[in-house]
């Protein structure tokens, strides 16, 4: 695969150069060039006005990969436990692997170190085919040794194509060990993923460059495509008391590791907590102007059963708390409804609260591009419509 | 004590914006910084080197002008820096990255291997672990304090998400690092001086005796499909009128749809 200029088309309008990610593309003889820094992203194709760019064929895949992929067919998903007990990522993974295996049409397998056996079939009643119970106090604590150890394990014997886990601290940290160690891809963050149609490889999109834009990723030719979720990304699928599936125990003694921890330190700060799990979310933003107009925003939260977010601005400004604060650099959160308070609408914090259910937007500026996101648009200033929002709602429920 | 912290030029993200009319990046203009969280593991890497003795060399793999992300970093007070280039990389995903990484490292030697937590371009974080894995030593993620570094033993704070853990690791070891680590010095003087005069060694190919199959574009598993502008929501539905006529409208809203 190689990306070529059309010299007869280029006009030298040097669009390519300033979209060029890479600064791979210079003007050579009065035309553009592409050198050798080129990451093959295609961003150049869709910049040029002429058309002058486009992709010579496909990269081709060796004979003896094809021959190796079509051993590979389940879906499995590494299941993160805290203390014990399942994280609710690991349950998100499951709705997103569910999906996927139901479209490929096969099984859902998961590995579960460090919990037992009753976590295992919450695995299973929230989508798991077959789970992979790897208990022991050696796996209560992450380690990325062990953790890598046991991942390689189970893929190595069940051959899945596609392996998903969260994009943790936890799965951040030992799942790349993982594919390097398989000779494999790896996407972090994915935000969707989907099955092409065509090839059946598996479309993974992610944000890059701070979220200003997105890639489709695809690994091709070698097995398992892997990838990370963030937390708050994917919808769980249907929770069936009775649904069936296999626990089986999984040895894995024979792993070593470097590394120890010996000690575990809780910093618990209840709002990170709340804030994956709020239903009701209302942020504010610079917008808010102060303490005065934050003060709304918490009354509005406390109305409505709700938590409160917030924008860097806001934090920077040092009127919120840096818990609270929603985005790239923040938490990303999925409620059913975000009421955004004077917050503009910068990707870097779109990225963190953009799957909500209903996004409200009420800002004073008809053109902040929050209101590009919101399911219901108010364009007003937030010192009057919030408190007259707060005490409809307290009327409503009888407070 | 042989320190090596991996450092990535890239544009600073915060100042990108996109053309509005072909949904692509407009990089006009856009600086080249050193990663941010690259500095952090610079500054942890000269403090180390403070107490422990050493010598701290940059690394980083990057086309010809990425040198000048080396000279500032001994601007700042590295030793010696290194230019992994060659067109061969080129179109390097992060497997293909760390095991050219990997090579290098094992050319050079190193105790202790420094990343940031991630680079702001890709955000991927893969690069520190998979470079670890193609060493075949251990790797300890996000350290937000490094409480004790003896010949062969580090022991550190790893920030989770509900506190930190205290791990310990035999040598060598690599490190990726958060930003509560500590504050990056600026350049001095003497640094910037030192910059000036510095030889940047650099390295190809051949020096890492690489795999062909395994570096750039061909060496890469993943490859990008295309890149794309962020989806807005279509349904957006904008409530006009007096404030209180807009409360009410969207009170009604909410209840038609059973959120209240
Ligand atoms: C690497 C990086 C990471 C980042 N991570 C995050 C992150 O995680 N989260 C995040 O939020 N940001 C993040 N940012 C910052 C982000 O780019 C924006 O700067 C920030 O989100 C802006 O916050 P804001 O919308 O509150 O402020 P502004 O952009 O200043 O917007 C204030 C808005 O309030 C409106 N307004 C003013 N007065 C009123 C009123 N009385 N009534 C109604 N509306 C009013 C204005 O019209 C304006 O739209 C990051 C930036 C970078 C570079
Ligand atoms: N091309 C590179 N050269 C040197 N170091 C790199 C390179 N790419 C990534 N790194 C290191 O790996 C870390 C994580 O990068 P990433 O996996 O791309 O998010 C960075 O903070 C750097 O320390």
């Amino acid at each position: 695969m190689s990306i070529v200029v059309r010299i007869d088309k280029c006009t030298a309008c040097e669009t390519c150069l300033n979209s060029c990610p890479f600064d791979a593309i210079v003007l050579k003889d009065g035309k553009a060039a592409i050198n050798e820094y080129c990451n093959y992203c295609k961003t150049c194709i869709s910049a040029c006005p002429e058309g002058a760019i486009y992709e010579t064929e496909e990269r081709t895949q060796g004979a003896e990969h094809r021959q190796r992929i079509e051993d590979f067919k389940d879906v499995l998903v590494f299941a993160e436990q805290r203390e014990g007990k399942v994280a609710p990522v690991s349950f998100e993974l499951l709705g997103a692997g569910r999906r996927l295996a139901d479209g490929l049409g096969v099984k859902l397998l998961a590995l579960l170190p460090g919990a037992d056996e009753s976590e295992a079939r919450e695995l299973i009643r929230w989508g798991a085919d077959r789970v992979y119970l790897c208990s022991g106090p050696r796996f209560n604590n992450f380690n990325d040794d062990l953790y890598a150890g046991a991942l390689t394990k189970i893929i190595n014997e069940q051959k899945p194509s596609i392996v998903l886990a969260g994009a943790t601290p936890v799965g951040r940290s030992f799942v790349p060990r993982v594919a390097a160690r398989l000779r494999t891809g790896l996407t972090a963050d994915c935000t969707s993923l989907e099955i092409d149609k065509g090839s059946g490889n598996l479309i993974q999109i992610r944000p890059a460059f701070g979220g200003n834009i997105m890639a489709a990723i695809v690994c091709p030719d070698y097995r398992p495509q892997m990838a990370t979720v963030r937390p708050r990304v994917m919808k769980r699928g249907e929770y069936a008391e009775n649904r069936a599936g296999e626990i089986i125990d999984f040895q894995c003694d024979e792993i070593t590791s470097g590394t120890k921890v010996l000690e575990t330190v809780k910093e618990v700060s209840g709002i990170s907590v709340n804030l994956h799990e709020a239903e009701f979310i209302v942020a504010g933003g610079r917008g808010a102007g102060g303490e005065k107009g934050v003060k709304l925003i918490e009354e509005l939260a406390e109305a409505l059963g709700g938590v409160v977010g917030a924008s860097r601005a806001a934090v920077d400004e040092g009127w919120i708390s840096y818990s609270h604060q929603v985005g790239q650099t923040g938490k990303t959160v999925n409620p059913k409804i975000y009421i955004a308070c004077g917050i503009s609408g910068a990707v870097q914090h779109l990225v963190g609260m953009q799957s909500s259910d209903i996004i409200i937007a009420i800002n004073k500026n008809p053109d902040a591009p929050i209101f590009n996101v919101a399911t219901y648009g108010i364009v007003g200033d937030l010192f009057e419509i919030v408190p007259m929002l707060t005490r409809k709602i307290k009327e409503i429920k009888g407070l | 004590m042989n320190i090596i912290v991996c450092i990535k030029q890239v544009p600073d993200t915060a100042e990108i914006k996109i053309n509005p009319e072909t949904n692509t990046l407009m990089r006009e203009g856009v600086p080249s910084i050193i990663n941010p969280f690259d500095l952090h593991a610079l500054e942890a890497g000269l403090q180390i080197k403070e107490t422990a003795g050493g010598k701290v060399t940059v690394l980083t793999m990057g086309p010809p002008q990425a040198e000048s992300a080396l000279r500032d970093a001994i601007s700042m007070g590295a030793d010696e820096a290194v230019l992994l280039s060659d067109r061969a990389f080129a179109g390097s995903d992060t497997w293909a990255t760390s095991y050219t990484l990997a090579g290098a490292i094992r050319e050079l030697g190193a105790d202790i291997i420094l990343c940031g937590k991630q680079a702001i371009d890709g955000d991927t974080a893969q690069v520190g672990p998979e470079t670890a894995e193609f060493l075949g030593i251990p790797h300890i993620s996000y350290i937000r304090k490094i409480e004790e570094v003896r010949d062969d033993y580090i022991k550190v704070q790893r920030l989770m998400d509900e506190g930190y853990d205290v791990v310990e690791s035999s040598l060598p070891v690599l490190l990726t690092v958060v930003k509560e680590l500590n504050r990056p010095r600026m350049p001095s003087l003497k640094g910037k001086m030192a910059a000036k005069k510095a030889g940047v060694r650099k390295m190809g190919k051949d020096d890492i005796h690489a795999d062909e199959n395994c570096i750039g574009l061909k060496g890469s598993p993943t490859q990008v499909k295309n890149i794309f502008a962020p989806q807005l929501k279509a349904e957006r539905k904008m409530i006009e009128g007096a404030p209180e006529q807009q409360v009410a409208a969207l009170i009604e809203e909410l209840r038609t749809i059973k959120c209240l």
